[in-house]
């Protein structure tokens, strides 16, 4: 009847993930209690759950995945103390949890963490800056980010109910196949990953073509602004490479669930094909993370040096460029699996050849800066830091695509300080600056840049302490994953790195008490215009925060620069012009079709994962169903009158006229 | 204890001479740093490793500091930079945004291409003497060292001569692992159904680290052994004094089983068609686990139920 699932499914030996799961439980218990208590039920339903609206869905998004990065960041921290402990001893945790650690940290970090992260960012910004009302397929949105949310409730609910995979965050076979992993563990990653795969890839297909089809008048390619440059690279890659991560792991979930042999030892199976798959997406996702912060890096640089992006068709070029040569390194990742001298050399050189691109952005920003007038807030702080930090990031990178270097230091803590140097430095400080500089459009309110910029400072530092020595242990031949040492050499950088994630925890605090005091201050922080920063882009155009429909009228692009533009022209005529007419605007209908989808989503994984075959096809009729509902629907746009629309856009036209006025005046 | 203690009061300094001088502190050139390899191999790997990072440096260093000193210099408070807003394009500028990072990965790619062939871990080292062969087979969790010539067997500790190349040839009998000695230089592959072959020579007798560098399961983190290096006399003294069982197809299925940190042993009177037979996968591969949480093994959805 329920097919693997049992008691001896709970932990109950295992204090650790017992205690922290029930400990999470009553959190979202209490949070539902409080929720129905304050009878804020209906609310959060109709504005938020069931909301086709891209700004509340980027929202969702960017709280899932901060929520993600403090349960991943939890992870990091245990496996920290456990190699601080486990010097000639065996540490707190036993092997076949503290495999279960890296693996989930591996996996939240980059697919539940940075993933919804920069999603959320994009669908928060990009159609704003776009200079248009929605996404392409604003329903097709909330399914997204539905199926993300069920993955990664999959992937947290295997803290108490079974394991999971114990075989590093990418499975890699013959490890992850049945024979050598027998437990629930792979197949907790492999469908948590599918479904939220799924909801990555139609992310994809929405931005794309909201990108491409959906900008405002006058908005030509050459016109966007580089976050949607970026935007729409990463969306690309992903469209190019989620396809490849599902077929992968379709394959290795027939090895497991049907008796195939794609990546068995025996019979003819070959688990280096599994390799070359995945990193033939993994390579690529890292430049799906990477490419929309350095579009974030752009935008804040240039607006706080209060000067246009310098040589902005070298970045869309070197962008592109990027986009492409990502696709032909992924052999990097195994030069060690002896493919020969000319394999290696071809893509140990391609590797290397991603480094113009990124050199050229790093000196475009540089001239961006150059004769600018720069303030130093918060989410240029972050940008300052990113761009000392990649630069040797890159540098280490790079010295891990010259073969007979990765000959040494391949799998090595080398390695590891290598990557988190680029995704922490790289796409993590992106996030950070992204969340400062475009929180107040979200929320009508600034962060507090006292707590933000303790939080850069204990960041930077932490940063450093903690990987720093990770590097020198790579050196001293330390390799990753390792649950115990007896080596005494290692030994003192282990513990700086322990000292340096206590900075870490203390930058942590910062940015939590940094959202709190924001949120109780958060009317002596109003942004009242709407531009706090002085934007140079679309986004600052509209109130803080945006109307539903974010446009009353359609604006006219006749710059790069868009709303610089209006405000330069509108400085020079001293007025925003007169009112446009107003027309009634459509907007799509709010839907629960992404929240039901996910519903049963989640029944059909966790059917799949314990074999309880009924209840998978009882899943599958229901997201079947709900899907036909869907597309039966009769009304799918509700009109605002141009009464209401004209009534919130004067109020805006009013405020920005005032400040025009004020600054005219000093 | 006390050396550690002595190590540990140490290591803040030592941090800072190593930011300042990246490579060359002198905490990392000691024990079982790649920066004091003992072999041709781990030096021309050495070699090119700190010349990839002088052609970068070369670059990195200014941009880094260039980075900083505009960021300063044009901060919104300085009356005496020159605001310049209009400054958006420069196709000389352009031009060297583009060449620099080129050429450098065109000397780059030099070293990469020159430095794939010649320490590509299959590469014979060139030598008068003639090679000591070794098949080295890792398990779950422990490494198997067969000398053929010999017909003598090590488990968990590598004993080699010094001064004579070695050739190794690495399979795995169960899942993916890595054999790498740091000092000794390159690492590679140990997979299932796959030989891969690795050249290696120690030019210093002492003890050094080896590791498995692939992550391998429960057991993995004591997947080490010893890697001593002797003196020629020494080894010819030391492999014709071996005592132990034989290693033969029954010895084998014993170490097919799971188990962790394996003290060394040894084996004397080798089958030495056995390394083939593993690596062919006559002999099948390890079992694995035999529980996992989620229900018993977990096997009954195999149709022909494993091996």
């Amino acid at each position: 009847m329920l097919g693997k699932l049992g008691w001896n499914a709970i932990p109950f030996d295992q204090p650790i993930p017992l205690v922290s799961g029930a400990v999470v439980i009553l959190i979202v218990l209490g949070i539902l209690i409080w929720v129905i208590a304050k009878g804020w039920g209906p609310y959060l339903w109709k504005e938020w759950i069931t909301s086709v609206d891209h700004k509340h869905i980027g929202i969702m998004y960017v709280l899932l995945g901060l929520i993600m990065l403090l349960r991943g960041f939890i992870d990091a921290l245990m496996m920290r103390s456990q190699q601080t402990l486990a010097y000639h001893a065996p540490g707190y945790l036993p092997p076949e949890h503290y495999n279960q650690v890296f693996s989930t940290h591996g996996t939240i970090m980059v697919l539940f963490a940075a993933m919804p992260l920069v999603i959320g960012l994009m669908n928060f910004i990009v159609p704003l800056q776009l200079g248009s009302r929605d996404v392409a397929f604003p329903t097709l949105n909330s399914v997204s980010f539905w199926l993300t949310a069920t993955g990664a409730l999959l992937v947290n609910l295997s803290l108490i109910v079974g394991e999971f995979a114990r075989t590093g965050w990418l499975p890699y076979p013959p490890l992850s196949e049945l024979r050598y992993s027998p437990g629930v563990g792979v197949d907790y990653y492999l469908w948590a990953v599918q479904i939220s795969g799924v909801g990555t890839l139609l992310t994809g297909i929405n931005f794309v073509t909201t990108i491409l089809k959906i900008r405002a008048p006058g908005m030509t390619y050459l016109r966007m602004p580089m976050f949607c440059w970026t935007a729409l690279a990463s969306c690309l890659l992903i469209l190019a490479a989620f396809p490849v991560l599902t077929a992968t792991l379709a394959m290795l979930t027939l090895d497991r669930y049907l008796g195939f042999h794609f990546f068995t030892n025996e019979a003819g199976g070959n688990a280096m094909m599994f390799m070359n798959l995945i990193w033939a997406w993994g390579h690529p996702e890292v430049y799906i993370l990477v490419l929309p912060a350095f579009g974030i890096y752009s935008e804040v640089i240039s607006t706080f040096s209060g000067k246009p992006l310098f040589g902005y068709r070298s970045m869309v070029a070197a962008t592109l460029f990027i986009c492409i040569v990502s696709f032909c390194t992924w052999l990097h990742h195994f030069f060690t699996m002896g493919a020969g001298g000319n394999v290696n050399a071809v893509f140990g050189i391609t590797t290397s050849i991603i480094a113009v691109g990124t050199g050229v952005k790093m000196y475009n920003w540089l001239f961006t800066m150059y004769g600018g007038r720069i303030r130093f807030t918060t989410p240029m702080l972050w940008s300052l830091g990113f761009m000392t930090t990649f630069i040797t990031g890159g540098l280490t990178g790079v010295l891990l695509a010259v073969p007979p270097v990765d000959f040494m230091v391949h799998n090595s803590m080398f390695l590891v300080a290598h990557f988190h140097h680029v995704i922490v430095g790289g796409v993590v400080f992106a996030i950070l600056a992204a969340l400062a500089y475009w929180w107040p459009k979200a929320f009508g309110f600034r962060l507090h840049e006292g707590w933000g910029k303790a939080a850069f400072w204990f960041s930077f530092v932490g940063f450093y302490v903690t990987f720093v020595p990770l590097y020198v242990v790579g050196i001293l031949g330390m390799t990753r994953r390792l649950q115990h040492y007896d080596v005494a050499d290692w030994r003192p950088w282990i513990l700086m790195s322990a000292l340096g994630t206590v900075i870490l925890v203390v930058a942590v605090i910062c940015q939590v008490v940094q959202l709190a005091v924001s949120f109780m201050r958060r009317n002596e922080l109003r942004d009242v215009t709407g531009d706090p920063w002085d934007g140079r882009t679309l986004e600052w155009a509209t109130p803080s925060p945006p109307p539903v429909f974010n446009f009353a009228v359609l604006p006219q692009v006749q710059d790069a620069e868009a709303y610089w533009d209006v405000k330069r022209r509108a400085r020079e005529a001293a007025t925003f012009g007169k009112e446009p007419e107003y027309q009634p605007v459509e907007m799509p209908r709010n839907s629960p079709t992404g929240f039901i989808c996910a519903f049963f989503a989640t029944i059909v994984g966790f059917a799949l994962i314990w074999h309880i075959w009924w209840l998978m096809v009882l899943g599958l009729i229901g997201a079947y169903v709900t899907f036909v509902v869907f597309a039966w629907r009769d009304v799918p746009e509700y009109v605002i009158p141009a009464d209401e629309v004209a009534r919130i856009d004067r109020a805006n036209r009013e405020i920005r006229q005032e400040a025009l006025a004020g600054a005219s005046a000093t | 204890m006390k050396s550690y203690g002595l190590r540990n009061r140490r290591a803040a300094p030592a941090l800072l001479l190593w930011v300042s001088s990246i490579a060359f502190a002198p905490d990392i050139a000691r024990a079982d740093s790649i920066l004091s390899p003992v072999g041709p191999v781990g030096a021309g790997n050495k070699i090119i490793l700190l010349d990839a990072l002088t052609i970068m440096l070369a670059i990195v260093i200014p941009t880094m500091l260039a980075t900083i000193a505009f960021a300063w210099w044009f901060r919104a408070s300085n009356t005496r930079a020159v605001y310049r807003p209009d400054f958006t394009y420069s196709g000389k500028l352009e031009l060297i945004v583009w060449s620099i990072p080129t050429l450098v990965i065109f000397f780059l790619g030099g070293v990469i291409w020159i430095g794939s062939h010649k320490l590509d871990p299959f590469q014979p080292l060139p030598s008068s003497a003639k090679p000591l062969e070794i098949e080295a087979v890792s398990f779950d969790w422990k490494w198997l060292f067969i000398y053929p010539d010999q017909r003598i067997a090590s488990v968990n500790r590598l004993v080699i001569p010094v001064g004579r190349p070695l050739h190794f040839r690495i399979t795995s009998a169960s899942v993916f692992n890595t054999f790498f000695v740091p000092r000794l230089g390159s690492m590679i592959y140990a997979m299932n159904g796959m030989v891969s072959q690795l050249n290696l020579q120690a030019d210093k007798p002492g003890t050094y680290l080896g590791i498995s560098a692939m992550f391998s399961g429960d057991g993995f983190s004591d997947m080490n052994f010893d890697t001593v290096a002797v003196p020629a006399g020494q080894f010819a003294s030391w492999s014709g004094g071996v005592k132990g069982a034989a290693l033969d197809r029954a010895a084998v299925g014993q170490l097919l089983k799971q188990s962790r940190a394996v003290a060394p042993y040894t084996y004397r009177g080798v089958d030495t068609s056995l390394f083939n037979a593993i690596a062919s996968q006559k002999l099948p591969p390890g079992e694995g686990p035999t529980t996992g949480r989620g229900g018993p093994a977990g096997r009954h959805v195999m149709p022909h139920g494993g091996r």
